[in-house]
């Protein structure tokens, strides 16, 4: 990024969970800009960024600041940054995280994939446990020959998902329905664009 | 008689052998030519493998046809890594319309592990998906959208693999059950270097009829150095090697004269099971010892179609 004037947008919702566009984290990278010789024009932690109308309206007052600015720097999701991109057409937008997954905390500040949005949820067949999101080559019918001693074959920090898919079919007597054949997936509703109607 | 000359015999009770070519890194196919004219009257058919270990490599489909003309009965490997459904059926038709009849489906190593791990995956649909795919295509007729194949439907010997080793083992035979549903019709088996497990499943295998459906090749692999054991042993995933063999191997003085011992009295071992319908060989940059082994396990001459 170009030296220049930038406002730092956050968000406080999955940004601050994860420590990574909170207030605190904003104003870390506020003081590590200036020292990097930028100058800050503002800062502003929205409630939350991929609200596009109540961004707008937060934003009210800062409206002018932030046109005015070379950059914007946003600290949220892909999609905050997107909802942000849209507010500020006239505007170079920085993306400052990378967005990795729809996922859980799992322990404290310890993140999980869970979904992959695909749009059209089979969980159900596996107790309520997703191998489109969990599973590195989204393998629907058990896991693959790669799976060793519980693990993945990506890697041994990784749990394979169908442990735990089999595991909870045993637990809950269900072991039958995992042993027929899941069919191919659906991929078609995963393009969805946009979806509802206008009022 | 079948087209496939790979089904006829296991039709017809030969205890069958198979070896895996694995094509060059290159479009050079001397060397890849050479290796197969030194194995051509040891095995019964060979797997030409699809992008191993997801390291590019000339395609399964070339090295299938390149052994088909000096007279070699290929295996044409397949893997969900790289291609949709759209794809995979496609080469699926290709395959039978130049007398490529014996596929083996495979999900694919993950293309992390390859030589180009930024790369996106397919991944569109498993194994097992695959395998019920073909089975449609090539027995019914139908493409997997429900349209009706038109002009041909194409002649496949459908195969499958089965890794008895990975996790959990319970489900393993499951997973075997679920291929022969799909209308796999021959398995060959993750190399076996842990005989007491394979036994266990296998008796597994027998005990649900799963042989009567399935002809069953036990893989064998034959370890080269101790390089390729010790990379086997901890980085390549779902092989299996005991400490007992792994030691057996480490400690030998002549390394390569030991693991030619262990092959064979593994080939001996596995023929005493039931229901396994021969076995399959991966000589990983070894394939120059498969006219030894075969020849001292006994295996020669190659039958021949009755």
């Amino acid at each position: 990024m170009p030296l220049g004037s930038i406002y730092i947008l956050g968000c406080s919702e999955c940004a601050t969970l994860c420590k990574t566009g909170g207030k605190d984290e904003v104003e870390q990278m506020k003081q590590q800009l200036e020292s990097a010789g930028y100058t800050i024009n503002g800062t502003f932690v929205l409630d939350p960024a991929c609200h596009k109308k109540n961004s707008r309206h937060l934003l009210r007052s800062e409206l002018a600041i932030i046109q005015g600015s070379d950059h914007i720097l946003v600290l949220a999701c892909g999609d905050g940054l997107q909802v942000v991109a849209s507010l500020f057409p006239d505007n170079h937008v920085v993306s400052g995280t990378d967005t990795l997954f729809l996922g859980a905390e799992d322990k404290r500040y310890v993140f999980g994939r869970r979904c992959d949005l695909c749009g059209t949820c089979i969980a159900e067949s596996f107790n309520g446990i997703c191998p489109i999101g969990r599973c590195p080559k989204h393998m629907l019918n058990g896991p693959c020959g790669g799976a060793m001693d519980g693990h993945c074959e990506l890697s041994h920090d990784y749990p394979c998902v169908w442990l735990e898919i089999i595991e909870k079919a045993d637990k809950i007597n269900q072991r039958d329905t995992i042993r027929s054949i899941q069919p191919p997936h659906n991929w078609k509703t995963s393009l969805t664009q946009h979806i509802g109607d206008e009022e | 008689m079948n087209v496939s000359v790979l089904e006829t015999l296991l039709n017809q009770g030969s205890f069958v052998v198979t070896a895996e070519i694995g094509p060059p890194k290159g479009s050079d196919t001397t060397l890849f030519s050479q290796k197969a004219a030194l194995i051509k009257d040891f095995a019964d058919a060979f797997n030409v493998t699809d992008n191993q270990t997801a390291v590019v490599r000339l395609s399964s489909f070339s090295g299938s046809l390149l052994i088909k003309q000096i007279g070699m009965e290929p295996i044409l490997q397949m893997s969900c890594r790289d291609r949709n459904r759209i794809a995979l059926q496609s080469d699926i038709l290709g395959a039978a319309a130049l007398g490529i009849h014996n596929i083996l489906f495979v999900t694919g190593d993950h293309q992390i592990m390859g030589n180009h791990p930024q790369s996106k995956g397919v991944f569109d649909i498993d194994s097992i998906q695959l395998i019920h795919i073909a089975k449609r295509l090539s027995k019914d007729g139908y493409f997997q959208n429900g349209e009706e194949v038109k002009r041909g439907k194409p002649t496949v010997f459908i195969g499958g693999v089965s890794n008895p080793f990975a996790s959990p083992q319970s489900y393993r035979v499951n997973r075997l059950e679920k291929k022969a549903q799909a209308g796999a019709q021959f398995i060959q088996t993750q190399s076996v270097f842990n005989l007491e497990r394979f036994a266990v499943f296998m008796d597994m295998v027998y005990e649900q009829g799963l042989h009567k459906d399935l002809f069953i090749l036990a893989g064998i692999t034959p370890i080269k150095s101790e390089k390729m054991l010790n990379r086997m042993k901890y980085h390549v995933p779902g092989v299996d090697i005991p400490d007992n063999i792994y030691n057996r191997l480490m400690n030998a003085s002549d390394f390569q004269h030991e693991s030619l011992i262990i092959t064979l009295d593994m080939i001996k071992e596995i023929q005493r099971l039931k229901g396994v319908s021969g076995i399959h060989i991966t000589a990983l940059f070894w394939e120059d010892i498969i006219p030894k082994i075969i020849k001292e396990a006994g295996l020669l001459p190659r039958p021949s179609i009755d």
